[in-house]
This record gives C-alpha cells, structure tokens and sequence, in this order.
C-alpha cells in the first residue's frame, strides 16, 4: 500500500531577518507515520516543524517562501485560520507546558475556547484524551488537582492529551523527552508508537537512538539543508550521503 | 574527528586479523600434513585449533561490547555485525583444517591411492580464497571481495571431478580402494567447504563496504553476467 501524504513541506524557505534558516526544502510527511527530524543544534530542524502548524509566524522579522499543505489545504493561504491549523496539527515542546490550572480544565480548555458547552460531552472527552496519553490511571482520582503538581513525564503526557482532546489530526514533537528521565522517556516513545495509529507524527529529536527507535522515515538536516530523508532502518544502516553518515556515527567535527 | 570508539574498533580489527592470519596458517599446514603425509604436523593444526576458538569468542564478546555500549549506526553497525559473521566462518573454516587434518592421520600408514593433483588445485583455490577475503578485508576491497565469490563455482567443480574420479574410478571398481579412498573425498568435501565460509566472508566485506547484499543474489554482483 502506497503511503498516503499528510503534510507537504514544497520548496520551503525560511528566513530571520536576512538570516537564511531553510534551503529549499521538500518533504512529504505521511500519515499514521512517525517522520523524524536529526541534526546538529541550529541546523533547521526545529524551525522547520514549527512551520507545520505556522508557529514561526509569532516570531517577528521572519519571512517564509515555498508552500506548506494540511491534506489539501495550503495552510498559509488567505482565508486559512492559523488557530485552526494549529487545531488539527497539534505541538508538543521540550519542556511540559501545562496551564497553572486543574488537569481537568488543561484538557477541556481546548474544548470550550472552541465553543463547545455539554458538559457530559466535555466529560467524556476529557477521560478519552488522558486514556488515549496513557495518564488517565495516574490522573483519574484527581483530575481536580493543581496540572504544576504532575512530575516531569505526567505533564508531557498531559500535554499530548491536551492536543488529541481537540480532534488533532498530526502531532509536532519538538525533543519532547529532552526533560524527562529513562523511564519517563520510555513512557512517552511507547506512546507515540501508539499514537501513529490515529495520528501523523513529527518528531525533532537530538537523540539518535529514540528517532532509530520510535520514526519511520528520518530527514537529516544540516545548515538549513535537508540533506538526507528516507526510511529510518536506511538512514541508520546504510545512509547514502556521507554528511549523514558522519553525523549519526558521531564523526563531526 | 577521531573518537575513542574507532580506537576500540582498531582493535577489534586486530584481533580479527591476528584470527585470520592464525587460520590461513591452519588451512596452510592441514594442506602440508596432507602433502607429506606428516602426523606431527596433522596433531599441531589439531591442537592449535584450541586458540583460534578462544578467539573467537573473545571477539565475539568485544562485539557484543560494543554494540551494547555503543549503540553503533551505519558504517559502524555493519563493522560490527561483520566482525562477528567473519569470526563464526574463520572458526569453522579453522575446524575444516583440523578435519584435514584428521583425515590425514586416517591415510598415514598407507600407499596413496593415486598421486594427488586435484586435491592439491582444490587446496590452493581455497587457501587463495581465504588470503584474498582477509586481504580485501583489510583494504576495504569489495571488487577482491568480489572475485572471491566468483570462484566459488571453481571450487564446486574441482570437487566434483575427485568426486566422481574416487567413486568411479576406485570405489566401484575395487571395494578395498574404499577406505583409502573416502579420506580423500572428505578432504575434497572440507576444502570446498572451506571456500564457502571465504565467500560468507567476502559476501559480509561488499556489505560492509558498500552496504550491498550479495548474499544469495549473486546476480548484484558486479561482473557477474
């Protein structure tokens, strides 16, 4: 079966102001797959997925050319809703970013911004989100509690339940263990692996072994270049471009 | 850059080529034991068989080292997984010679059955062979590694034709030629056998190289029409 493309990164620039962050890169993201995205610290990589659900455009002084696809939707387009993007393609960071509020109201906040009102609906939501993270048994006796109480990997766990609470249909992990210890990590990795069967994946990850681990395909950047993508078990054993061989074998320098 | 890694990888390539270099002599003097009909020198590749094994399992021991504790990728990965291939076919090709060699002590005693010709040409193809798929080891050379695995059929031939010869020419006709006979075609069975674990060798030193796998599609292989 031939992968179906969920997102579509064509000819993609990006600058800082007159800093040029992404060369012209072209990427297909495929659905109920995990991408990866490896390379040295300042290579683009971060940039790039931030572009998938129009994150850079918060910052000031950037410019962006080339065009980014949801499905069919060119997301930058004039009529297109960045709040809604960033609905259906949903961000997890490096460090948990919970709300000082309740574990309850993290996940139905998304839920009510977007004018939803049952509150049985919202109930049930909220229970299938932290299910779905693999939380809800951690969490269920004390949705009332303060989400700054969780530890490290709860409130990753919680974040990525308050991405799916609204219908997010691809999830940006941007070194989403960078914080967390081995166990924690482990956690999170096994979910992803889960997720991908209802969402489309992109993971940022300094860390070779969890992008060997947890990804499908694998794109190696460097300098702002896309210099290598394929499938991961490829990329690991058998790179084609010797820049990529360097890197994942820890020979730059 | 040059990481501590590639030092521990440095010697695991010694320790390979110091296996290698033990085993060449193994095929080398089981071959002279033959020639010569020499017990002495049959009982030595007999009991300097005994280093080889505990070599291999060092190597594999440092393999598995490294691999845990260094999570190796890419071209470090496929040393790796090749070192341990080539260290399980140097052990079975050194047991090959101590079989030889254990043929030859059964022949010791007794007249030759014919001069030996055949055998001989079979035992250089194979000592050959293993040179060969050790030197292009250590060069990296995946076209020697290649003319390793097109000789093969060479091997397969020549033992085929004593084959044939000791059964027809001896065995059927004269029953009492038998157990003169069935050492040679033994020996004929150890050396080509012997070429088959060179060209195990030289498949994992293509894929080493350059990440091709020729391994049961000799039709990858280049010059191979």
């Amino acid at each position: 079966m031939d992968n179906q493309v969920k997102m579509r990164a064509q000819n993609v620039d990006f600058f800082y102001g007159k800093t040029q962050a992404l060369k012209n890169v072209s990427l297909d993201i495929y659905a109920n797959k995990v991408t990866a995205m490896i390379g040295p610290s300042g290579c683009g990589k971060s940039t790039f997925i931030r572009l998938f659900n129009r994150m850079n455009e918060l910052v000031p002084h950037t410019a962006l050319r080339g065009k980014i696809f949801l499905d069919d939707l060119e997301i930058n387009g004039p009529l297109v809703d960045a709040v809604d993007i960033r609905r259906r393609v949903g961000m997890v960071f490096q460090k948990p970013n919970p709300f000082p509020k309740s574990i309850f109201d993290n996940i139905s906040y998304g839920l009510k911004v977007n004018g939803i009102k049952d509150k049985a609906f919202i109930e049930q939501k909220v229970e299938e989100s932290l299910k779905k993270a693999a939380i809800w048994g951690e969490v269920k006796d004390r949705l009332g509690d303060s989400a700054l109480k969780l530890s490290g990997g709860q409130q990753q766990r919680l974040c990525i339940a308050r991405c799916l609470a609204v219908e997010t249909e691809v999830i940006l992990f941007d070194e989403p263990c960078a914080s967390l210890d081995p166990i924690s990590t482990t956690k999170i990795e096994e979910l992803i692996l889960e997720l991908k069967k209802d969402y489309s994946i992109i993971i940022v990850t300094h860390n070779m072994q969890q992008a060997a681990r947890v990804s499908d395909y694998t794109g190696f950047f460097l300098l702002g270049e896309m210099v290598e993508f394929g499938k991961t078990q490829d990329i690991f054993t058998k790179p084609q471009d010797p820049k990529t061989e360097a890197y994942i074998t820890g020979r730059f320098g | 850059m040059e990481r501590h890694f590639d030092q521990e990888l440095s010697d695991l390539k010694k320790q390979l080529l110091k296996m290698g270099t033990m085993v060449e002599t193994s095929i080398f003097e089981s071959v002279e034991a033959l020639k010569e009909l020499n017990v002495e020198r049959a009982i030595k590749v007999i009991s300097d068989d005994k280093a080889i094994d505990d070599l291999e399992n060092q190597i594999d021991e440092c393999c598995l080292d490294l691999l845990a504790l260094q999570q190796p990728m890419a071209v470090d990965l496929r040393f790796i997984t090749m070192s341990m291939n080539i260290a399980t076919d140097l052990e079975r090709i050194a047991d090959l010679s101590v079989d030889i060699a254990q043929r030859v002590m059964d022949l010791v005693g007794k007249p030759l059955l014919k001069p030996l010709i055949d055998i001989p040409k079979l035992a250089n193809i194979a000592k050959q062979m293993s040179k060969d798929a050790l030197d292009a080891f250590v060069n990296k050379d995946a076209e020697l590694a290649g003319s390793v695995i097109l000789r093969d059929t060479e091997a397969d031939k020549l033992r085929n034709l004593v084959q044939k010869e000791l059964i027809e020419d001896y065995m059927l006709k004269d029953t009492s030629t038998v157990t003169r006979a069935v050492p040679l075609l033994l020996i004929a069975r150890h050396l080509e056998r012997i070429c088959d674990h060179a060209t195990n060798i030289a498949e994992d030193i293509i894929y080493f190289v350059k990440a091709d796998v020729v391994k049961h599609h000799p039709e990858r292989l280049e010059g191979n029409n």
